[in-house]
């Protein structure tokens, strides 16, 4: 059945930036796009409840954050730097099409000034990932989180870019 | 030997004795298979497994993600030695079943998420952090007899 997948899809010509990544076909960039449209509404719930999430289970990510006062879930700065992460989540749907492009200011960003080890980006996604199905567990089917999944492994390498 | 808090055996516990296994075993395989396609790989002799609804509501995968989901059982029975409990099934894996060890992380990332779904806020941090503990013990326990 691998195989059948495989032979019947049309070869696609990827860019050389692409080669080594999974890119987002037609149908899963629709899918991205129309799952976090019904995220908005809640979208800073996700912001600040992912970001709390990992500094609690990834307490290693707390590194990252020694300036703030409060690190504790659902601070005043956890939240508004949960919300600050979501604002660039959707940023990046808005350019689902040319994520690498796209992206290039804030590459240069966490490449220069954050620093953030890229490993961090996994991490993050993967609390994301768990929120969303937390509270939107009718909505986040199999499907959906293989778009998600798919898409925020792009916007991390997309993040990466600068790096070196 | 790994350091289990009071606390996270509680939590631990809780969530085994709360456990649809039926339902979360199935749905967390099903949602592996589908969002890391190339897990399917293992499943050859399982049927139809050709696109997301077939492999859904395929009942040799549903059954099949209970028996996986079973397995955990023998870890919370043994959480001051998971390393030995897992000895036999770790050589299994490696030697039978020629399982790449990245497949059990992937299907506990799954097993998490499918949780989540079903606990919402009752998944706190804290339990989130239990329990993926508790996974990264059985991975590791999982992966340490391969050569």
């Amino acid at each position: 059945t691998v195989l059948t997948q495989f032979r019947s899809k049309p070869y696609r010509n990827k860019r050389l930036s692409n080669a080594a990544t999974m890119s987002l076909s037609a149908k899963e960039k629709n899918i991205v796009r129309d799952f976090f449209k019904k995220v908005s509404s809640r979208s800073e719930e996700v912001g600040t409840e992912a970001l709390s999430r990992m500094l609690t289970v990834y307490p290693q990510t707390k590194s990252y954050f020694a300036h703030w006062k409060d690190l504790s879930p659902g601070s005043p700065p956890v939240r508004k730097h949960g919300i600050t992460i979501m604002g660039g989540v959707y940023d990046a749907v808005s350019k689902v099409d040319d994520l690498v492009g796209g992206l290039l200011t804030l590459s240069e960003l966490h490449a220069f000034m954050l620093r953030i080890d890229p490993v961090n980006f996994k991490i993050l996604s993967h609390c994301m990932l768990v929120v969303l199905s937390m509270l939107f567990p009718e909505d986040f089917t199999p499907q959906v989180h293989l778009a998600v999944d798919k898409f925020l492994a792009l916007l991390a390498l997309a993040l990466a870019e600068k790096y070196r | 030997m790994v350091e289990w808090t009071d606390q996270e055996r509680t939590l631990i516990a809780n969530i085994f004795a709360n456990l649809d296994y039926e339902d979360i075993g199935s749905k967390a395989l099903a949602r592996c298979l589908i969002v890391y396609p190339w897990t399917q790989r293992y499943f050859g002799g399982f049927g139809n497994l050709y696109n997301a609804d077939a492999i859904m509501n395929n009942p040799m995968i549903s059954a099949h993600g209970v028996k996986i989901l079973h397995g955990l059982d023998r870890a919370v029975k043994n959480m001051d030695d998971i390393k030995n409990a897992y000895a036999t099934l770790s050589e299994l894996h490696s030697e039978k079943l020629h399982v790449d060890p990245d497949n059990f992380r992937l299907l506990s990332d799954c097993l998490s998420i499918v949780i989540a779904s079903k606990m919402g806020y009752d998944f706190t941090p804290d339990l989130q952090a239990a329990w993926q503990k508790f996974l990264t013990v059985v991975v590791f326990a999982l992966g340490r007899q391969y050569h």
